[in-house]
């Protein structure tokens, strides 16, 4: 019986939902990844990922145009970013329970806007797959990774461009360099506020990007707590993935196809109770986190503040 | 500093005592407070009591007679309880607990406010055999819509492969599922019935993926019930599947493809409640809603082209359940 989880049909079902699913996990991972790399722990994500939702949501819902939604989730992101920024930099408030406060006010935020402004969910016709010429055109594979909408095409090209300026470029290092040794870099001449500002202002315009992902490419709908614990798993699998974008990706998909797999399991019937089936992707996650814990160690300054002496 | 923190902690103080005092007073009207564990807009369990209570403040002679408040998003039981509690205390005269997870803090608050009715649902269960009397239950038997849905389901897949989406495997969910299931059974055997349990009532994005994994398997009809479903519902509709709903109408978010709706009414029991309480008894009795009792109904999409047969069946189904020639066993 479990032999018919290997068919071709089962086995690249998985692999498109699985690529569907890591889609809001990567761009709120990486965002997330620049933050914490910095020495920022930032765990308002989720807040950001539904303020990000339901602007992009509501904006296109108004002018039908998806660009404008996608800009305006950007800019709820980063202004959801920069006042968490303000809060945990300027103010020095402990990063933990600030983040926890801008989740809880994301969450009341887009709710309260979602009940004044619309009242009732609704649909809207969002991001659809474009298929990329030729490559769409390889058989079997061709369907699956070059068929879908832009914003999974954007969260996978991030990836390797978020590793690049993390290992290539001076404000990657700058970035390193804050979150190791804040004193050191300051010493230097780098500004370690200047670049913690950016990166956590920069992990808010992502995760109003993976909420817009939901909002607008993906389910294209809008309800109260649309995200329901994605951003928390997000900052998960950036310590899964070591605080490495490549990390990030490897968790992102690891979940996402291990979740896509248990739906498999139950639709094709396997003598599989569907509370086992649904720990399934935790528990895989968990192991692999104990793992992977003891293989990287996190950046030295994270959630520490920085107290310019002298 | 400090002086802010006192002056904020005074004006927190003062405004609470003043909200005390402003709700306590005796009032002619009947009160009643409903505390949901999803948004009262969420097209499905919510929904259902939310709609109710404004039958039955139009029935009870509007917002002058009839006052009714709502506290949503109750997923957290502790806070729920909160709520709960509150309300007896400012004195509504019935606090409706909506969701089967609400037991535990109904069964401790209820004998402390043995002056206020409360009900609770979907259970059975009125804690009268722990001696307490003042709590109603209620429950839907959404199998019996379930097996309609299904019938329906059967006749309309060519594929004969139907997908169900479904929460968590318990409760009503579980009811509702396996009426749908022997509906299908027994008006198509050939055909297969896909259960997803995605183990959550709001994760979306799950809902939806579950529905694309029921159509890589085959599914050109779909059903799902919890308020989760609207992401399944936006695939059903991206890929011109069919969709069979319960609990509330889902029509609205998709016209083309949603075929029908299992509605739950509840107005006629909280009227029942009501009636009960007027003559004195303050609870100990549980309810369902039925197709017999019109608490469960079947509402048609009049913009879907549903064929005569089909509807035939279905309406005939619905007569058969109703006069017991069909037992959908819970």
């Amino acid at each position: 019986m479990i032999g018919e989880l290997f068919t071709a049909q089962v086995l690249l079902g998985i692999l498109t939902s699985g690529i569907r699913l890591a889609t809001p996990y990567l761009y709120a991972g990486i965002g997330e990844t620049f933050g914490q790399r910095s020495g920022v722990l930032n765990l308002g994500v989720e807040g950001q990922m539904l303020v990000g939702a339901f602007a992009a949501f509501y904006t296109v819902r108004q002018t039908g145009n998806l660009w404008l939604g996608l800009l305006v989730a950007i800019l709820a992101g980063a202004l959801m970013g920069l006042a968490m920024a303000f809060v945990s930099i300027t103010l020095r408030a402990k990063q933990g329970i600030s983040g926890i406060g801008f989740f809880l006010f994301g969450l009341g935020l887009s709710d309260l806007l979602f009940q004044t402004m619309l009242g009732t969910v609704e649909t809207v016709s969002g991001f659809r797959p474009v298929a990329i010429p030729l490559l769409s055109a390889i058989p079997v594979f061709g369907p699956v990774f070059f068929n879908q909408n832009l914003l999974v095409y954007g969260a996978y090209l991030l990836v390797p461009v978020a590793a690049f300026v993390m290992n290539r470029t001076t404000f990657g290092l700058k970035v390193r360099a804050v979150g190791e040794t804040p004193e050191a870099a300051d010493s230097l001449g780098v500004s370690v506020t200047r670049v913690r500002y950016i990166t956590v202002t920069m992990g808010g315009v992502f995760s109003g990007l993976a909420g817009a992902s939901l909002s607008i490419a993906l389910l294209n709908v809008f309800q109260q707590n649309l995200t329901s614990g994605l951003g928390f798993i997000a900052v998960a699998l950036v310590y899964f993935g070591g605080w490495r974008p490549w990390g990030v990706l490897a968790g992102a998909l690891l979940f996402s196809m291990v979740n896509a797999l248990q739906l498999w399991v139950q639709v094709l019937g396997l003598p599989i109770p569907s509370e086992f089936a649904v720990m399934m992707p935790y528990v895989l996650t968990i192991v692999a986190l104990v793992v992977a814990v003891q293989r990287v160690r996190p950046p030295t300054a994270l959630t520490k503040s920085f107290v310019r002496e002298g | 500093m400090r002086k802010f923190v006192k002056l904020l902690s005074v004006l927190v103080l003062l405004t609470m005592v003043m909200s005390a005092c402003g709700r306590g007073g005796t009032s002619d009207k009947f009160r009643v407070a409903v505390v949901t564990p999803s948004a009262r807009n969420d097209l499905a369990f919510s929904q259902s009591i939310y709609d109710a209570m404004v039958k039955v403040q139009a029935a009870k002679g509007g917002p002058d007679k009839f006052e009714f408040v709502i506290s949503e998003n109750m997923f957290v039981v502790d806070d729920a309880g909160a709520a709960i509690r509150d309300y007896a205390s400012q004195g509504y005269d019935l606090v409706i607990a909506h969701g089967s997870q609400y037991g535990g803090v109904m069964q401790e608050i209820a004998p402390d406010f043995p002056k206020i009715s409360f009900a609770w649902g979907t259970t059975v269960d009125t804690f009268a055999e722990k001696g307490i009397k003042n709590v109603f239950a209620y429950e839907a038997r959404s199998e019996q819509g379930g097996y309609v849905n299904g019938v329906i389901a059967a006749q309309l897949t060519k594929s004969n492969v139907v997908g169900v989406v479904g929460p968590i495997e318990t409760g009503d969910a579980k009811l509702y599922v396996d009426g749908f299931i022997a509906g299908v059974n027994a008006s198509n055997p050939g055909a297969r019935v896909t259960v997803n349990w995605i183990g959550s009532f709001s994760d979306v994005a799950l809902a939806s993926e579950a529905a694309q994994t029921h159509i890589g398997a085959g599914a050109d009809v779909m059903a799902g019930t919890a308020q989760m479903v609207v992401g399944a519902i936006g695939v059903a509709k991206d890929n011109n599947v069919l969709w069979i709903g319960t609990q509330a109408s889902q029509t609205a978010l998709a016209p083309d493809i949603v075929v029908a709706n299992q509605i739950y009414d509840w107005s006629g029991i909280i009227l029942e409640i009501i009636d009960l309480m007027e003559k004195g008894t303050l609870g100990g009795q549980a309810f369902e809603i039925t197709l017999a009792n019109k608490g469960l109904y079947l509402e048609y999409n009049a913009a879907f082209n549903l064929p005569a047969d089909v509807r035939q069946l279905a309406d005939k189904t619905v007569q058969d359940i109703i006069s017991g020639a069909i037992v959908v066993a819970p």
